[in-house]
Formats: structure tokens, C-alpha cells, sequence
């Protein structure tokens, strides 16, 4: 009995423990962004207070000032959205075509070389892409394609590609031949196959891919803010840097900026999330 | 009227080679069951004939149409996979219209085709499931709705029930002869479980390290074995082989006992080492035989253990160094240790070379 009890209290101890672990982890993931959302209804008086103001009020002025005329500390909010739409949308759909077509060979075909392939694939990733950039605006201001929409996309796909590739094999490699070669048999031809069964089994898979990439592109901060510089082709990460001038940092609005910016990130992610979660299901054949 | 014919079907994978030269004819509306051990090659030659693997050499044809270049979708077969292969994605109606849709049937005709394959295989009820809402024995018979719906050429098995538990592949075994007795197509069909192979097959064809050893019907190959590889594979328990020397017309077994030749003495050398095989059912305690005409030799082995099967118990004895298998009919408790009066049918007893394993008739 006493020992039941002792291991009962430990039991509970335990989770305990647990539970406050994994509070002060979320609470490190969390603060920050939660510091960024409430900061951006803040007044900059309030922000900058020292000591700090614990009972936040509310305000939208730095809303309305970011999208007020360039004079009142305005920034071109629209067109710095629409060109991390247009690159991020625009390189998820082509790095996912390459890496999933990339990442489908890998998991079915054998070929010469094919080891060396995937690891040279994964030492691009090894390298900082802070350290391309020099090289990049060189070869890009050489080809004319720097400060525009499809030189961050260039960019953008060659950094997305061998993660997708890597990502994508590795959720192909775990449907079964048998899937296709039941479909082959059925009557489809090798792309059919790949289309009707093989990619919408892999879907979920594919969905995470291009989360994966879109996030990427829509966050990346380095390259962007030495491969483009006019309004018409800034991103909002980079957009973010109107905010500082010479000797200030407007916070609140680099806040409400950063806000606008996670919006759409985190609206795209729970849509695709349900794919997430639906998973894998290979009830198809016995695992 | 579809036979499928193989003629010097070779397989290589670089080096090494997988199939060689194998010659085989199917009849139409024959059950054929390729059986042998694991890397026999008997699934690399369905893959052949599926046209899911290149074929190195030799030539395949099916209803006397030679297909060795054409894709598996211009072969009118379809095959049930060991791992179901079931679309995960699809519901078990539209796993079971797959082929008709892809071949752009109307869907009336779908309709009524999936229908159809469904009350074959009583799977009305899950028409709106999806596989992984299956068991085991339900993905398997929508395996074969699948393959039925088409009404092809040729059906090929691969191994479709090994990953079933022992008392459904009993019964899914009964369901694709009742299936078979139908639909009356040809059928192929690999399994390494040589029960399968004996309970299903018109003709085994029994392979080895990408050779056939033997063709013939169940009962042939159970009877007439041609060497010791397949008198051991099929059957349960195995095959009991004892080694022995001929000397004067009898065969002398390593530790003394003397046996008539069950065989004509003109096949036998004077001094051959030979290997004496005789099945556990023709072995039996006298006393507890079933009672058969021919040729009896008795002697006395000791019982070292025994497994009661309920209608007969399977006694193991110690025999010239060896341990064979004997079979009590009508048994009674047997005590390890306890010595038996035995009596061997000599008319049902095997004679294979030692050094070739072939067997020796006459």
C-alpha cells in the first residue's frame, strides 16, 4: 500500500514537472511574438518606459501612420505585401515542381551517382546564405536581374529546392511500389500513375514541402535586403528597415509591420495544417 | 482462351543472375502455382510476366501475343499484391471502378461492374470505407474485387496471404478456389507455403536458386518427387531422409537396419550411398497403422517425443543416427522413451542418389 502511494506521488510529481517544463518552453517560443503583437497597439512612449508599463493601453496609431502618406511616417505597406506575395507565392510553386520531381526520382529511380547527388544537395544547405549574397548581387547585377522580382525568385528556388527535394523523397519513399504498379496494371501509364495515385497519397507531404518553402521566402531577411532596394521590389522583411533611421527606431511601427507580415503566414498555415494533419494514411496497405 | 507461355525467361540484375532460362507452359483457365523458397525467383518471374520487371532474355507470351516490350497496362492482367496495394486515398468503390475509369468506360457500365465484383466477394457493406477503415481479410478480398472487375486475361497472385493471420488465410484460400471455380481465368500464383501450393494449384511448379525443379499436380509432386529438395519442401512434416549404403539388393541404413530396395535393384549400384526417404504416414506404430496393401518392413525405434494432432500424433524416433518423424493413427498416450513396434510401407518409400539428390525409380 505505502509503496503504491509512494510511486503515486512520484507519478504526480513527475508530471508536474512536465507540465512546468513545458510552460517555460512555450513561454520562451511565445513572448516574443506576443511581445510584438501587443507592442504594436502600444503608444512608443509606453514601450520605451522605463520602468516598464505592465497594464498595456491601446492604440492604432502606428497602424494608421504606416499606412499614412510617405511625410507622416508612412511606408509603402501595399507594395512591399504585394512583392513578397508575388516572390514567395511565385517560388514555393516552382521550387515545389523541381523539388517534388527531384524528390521522386531520388525515392524511385536508381541512378549513377545518386548518393553524391543527395548529400551534395544537403551541403548547399550547409552553406550561410549570407555568404551567397556578394557573389549573388555580382552575378545578378551582371544579368541585369538585380532589384527585381525574378532575381529574388531565382534566388529563392535554388535556396527552397533541396529541402524540398529532400523532404518530398522521404514521403514518397513511404508509399509502397505496389501503389503505382497496381495502378500501372489497372491501365495507367507511368504519369498517371504519379498523378492519380502516388501524389495525392503523398499530398500532405507535398503541403508541408510548400509550407516549408513559402515560409522561407516570405521571412528570408539577408539576401532580400542586398538583392533589392526600390519599392518595387522590397519585401516586407526588408521593408522592416524603413523603420530604423540614424540614430531611432520607430518600434511601434516595425511591431505593426511584423504583425501585418505574421498575419497571412499564420492564416496560410492553418489552412494547409488540416492537410498536415491529416497525415499519412496508409491504410492502403498493411505497414 | 488465354495460355501463357514462357520460353528461356531469363532475368539478370547486372552480375547476378535471377531466373535462368525457365520454359513453362500455362493453359487456359489453369491454376498454376509457382512455390520455392525465398530468392527462388518464382516472384521475379510473375513481375516478368506482369511486365513490372524487364525481361533479360527469352520470351513471354500471353494468349499467344508475345509481350516482352508491352507495358503492364497493354497485357489484360491484373494481380493482387502481398501488401493489398489497396489506394489509400480512394474509397473500396472507387478502388474497385479504378481500371474501368482510367480505361473512360461509361459509369453506368462502372456501375454495374463494381457492383457485380462486390456480391462476389460480399463487400457491399464497405462500399464507403476507406482501406485503413479495413481489416485485414476485408483489404484483402477488396484486393481481388479489384482484380476481378476487369475481367482479364490472366489473375496474378503474389504471395496474397502471407500477411493475414493462420485461421483467415485458411479461409481466404477457400474463397479464391471458389473464386477460381468462377471466373475460370487463368491463374498464377506465388507462395513460398507449399500447403497453399498443394491446397490450391491444377499444377505446382516448384522452383530453385532461379531454377524449376519440378512441374506436376499436387499430388504428382507429393508421390513422385524427383529429388530430395522437393520431396523435403512439399509435404508436412517433411520428407524423412536416412542415409545408407546398397549392399546385395538392400539398402543397409547408417547403424545396421537392413531394408528391402523398394525400387527395382537394376537402378541401384552395388556399394551407392544413397539417401532412404519415406513419409511420417507411412511409418506407423503397429497397432495404430492405417491399413494399406503392399510391402511391410517392422522394427523397433524408440519414441523421443510426441505432438498430438487430435486425429493422429506425430511420433519422433531415433533411426540410424537420424531422427524421423512417424505418424499413431487412432493414438493412444505415448510415454518418451517408450519402444515402439513400427511397420514401414516399403511400396511408399523413396531411393535418391546421396550425391545428386535425384531420385532413383524403377
Amino acid at each position: 500500500m505505502d509503496r503504491n502511494q509512494s510511486h503515486r506521488n512520484r507519478r504526480r510529481a513527475l508530471k508536474a514537472l512536465h507540465f512546468t517544463g513545458l510552460f517555460l518552453t512555450m513561454m520562451i517560443i511565445c513572448i516574443p511574438g506576443l511581445w510584438i503583437v501587443l507592442n504594436s497597439f502600444r503608444p512608443t512612449v509606453e514601450i520605451m518606459a522605463k520602468p516598464a508599463i505592465w497594464v498595456p493601453s491601446f492604440t492604432l496609431e502606428h497602424y494608421r501612420a504606416m499606412f499614412a502618406g510617405a511625410g507622416e511616417g508612412g511606408v509603402p505597406v501595399f507594395s512591399y505585401f504585394r512583392n513578397s506575395l508575388i516572390v514567395s507565392v511565385t517560388s514555393t510553386l516552382i521550387a515545389i515542381l523541381i523539388g517534388m520531381s527531384g524528390g521522386y526520382a531520388f525515392a524511385r529511380y536508381r541512378f549513377k551517382g545518386k548518393n553524391g547527388y543527395f548529400v551534395g544537395l544537403m551541403l548547399f544547405r550547409a552553406v550561410p546564405g549570407v555568404a551567397l549574397s556578394l557573389p549573388l548581387f555580382i552575378v545578378f547585377a551582371k544579368a541585369g536581374i538585380i532589384d527585381t522580382h525574378l532575381g529574388l525568385i531565382l534566388a529563392y528556388v535554388a535556396m527552397n529546392v533541396p529541402f524540398t527535394i529532400w523532404l518530398t523523397d522521404g514521403f514518397f519513399r513511404q508509399i509502397p511500389r505496389e501503389l503505382h504498379e497496381a495502378a500501372e496494371i489497372d491501365g495507367c501509364t507511368r504519369w498517371q500513375a504519379f498523378w492519380k495515385v502516388e501524389f495525392p497519397v503523398a499530398r500532405s507531404g507535398v503541403a508541408s514541402a510548400a509550407i516549408f518553402a513559402f515560409l522561407t521566402s516570405w521571412n528570408e531577411f539577408a539576401l532580400a535586403s542586398q538583392l533589392t532596394r526600390s519599392v518595387g521590389s522590397k519585401t516586407m522583411p526588408v521593408g522592416l528597415l524603413d523603420f530604423t533611421a540614424e540614430f531611432t527606431i520607430n518600434w511601434g511601427g516595425m511591431c505593426a509591420l511584423a504583425v501585418l507580415m505574421i498575419v497571412p503566414a499564420l492564416i496560410l498555415t492553418f489552412i494547409v495544417q488540416k492537410h498536415l494533419i491529416a497525415g499519412l494514411t496508409f491504410g492502403g496497405v498493411k505497414g | 482462351m488465354t495460355e501463357v507461355t514462357l520460353s528461356q525467361v531469363v532475368k539478370k540484375y547486372g552480375q547476378h543472375q535471377a531466373v535462368h532460362g525457365i520454359d513453362l507452359d500455362i493453359h487456359d483457365g489453369e491454376f498454376v502455382v509457382l512455390v520455392g523458397p525465398s530468392g527462388c525467383g518464382k516472384s521475379t518471374t510473375l513481375r516478368m510476366i506482369a511486365g513490372l520487371e524487364d525481361i533479360s532474355g527469352g520470351e513471354v507470351a500471353i494468349g499467344g501475343r508475345v509481350v516482352n516490350d508491352l507495358p503492364p497496362r497493354e497485357r489484360n492482367i491484373s494481380m493482387v499484391f502481398q501488401n493489398y496495394a489497396l489506394y489509400p486515398h480512394m474509397t473500396v468503390r472507387e478502388n474497385l471502378g479504378f481500371s474501368l475509369r482510367i480505361a473512360k468506360q461509361p459509369e453506368a457500365e462502372i456501375a454495374k461492374a463494381v457492383d457485380e465484383a462486390a456480391s462476389i466477394l460480399g463487400l457491399n457493406e464497405l462500399m464507403d470505407r476507406k482501406p485503413a477503415a479495413l481489416s485485414g481479410g476485408q483489404r484483402q478480398r477488396v484486393a481481388m474485387g479489384r482484380a476481378i472487375v476487369r475481367h482479364p486475361d490472366v489473375f496474378l497472385f503474389d504471395e496474397p496471404l502471407s500477411n493475414l493471420d493462420a485461421k483467415l488465410r485458411t479461409q481466404m484460400r477457400v474463397e479464391i478456389k471458389k473464386l477460381h471455380q468462377k471466373v475460370e481465368s487463368t491463374i498464377i500464383y506465388v507462395t513460398h507455403d507449399q500447403v497453399e501450393a498443394m491446397t490450391l494449384a491444377d499444377r505446382i511448379v516448384l522452383m530453385r536458386d532461379g531454377h524449376i525443379v519440378q512441374v506436376g499436380t499436387p499430388l504428382e509432386l507429393f508421390n513422385t518427387p524427383v529429388d530430395t529438395f522437393v520431396a523435403t519442401f512439399i509435404g508436412s512434416p517433411p520428407m524423412n531422409l536416412v542415409d545408407g549404403v546398397v549392399r546385395q539388393g538392400q539398402i543397409t541404413l547408417d547403424g545396421g537396419i537392413t531394408v528391402p530396395v523398394p525400387v527395382t535393384a537394376g537402378a541401384l549400384r552395388e556399394g551407392q550411398a544413397v539417401k532412404f526417404g519415406f513419409r511420417a504416414d507411412n511409418l506407423m506404430p503397429v497397432g495404430h497403422a492405417v491399413e494399406d496393401e503392399g510391402a511391410v518392413y517392422e522394427l523397433d525405434l524408440p519414441v523421443t517425443l510426441t505432438e498430438p494432432l487430435g486425429t493422429e500424433t506425430l511420433l519422433f524416433t531415433k533411426m540410424a543416427g537420424g531422427e524421423v518423424q512417424a505418424k499413431m493413427f487412432n493414438p493412444r498416450p505415448v510415454a518418451p522413451g517408450e519402444q515402439l513396434r513400427f511397420r514401414l510401407m516399403l511400396d511408399k518409400c523413396h531411393v535418391f542418389d546421396a550425391t545428386s539428390g535425384l531420385a532413383v525409380r524403377g
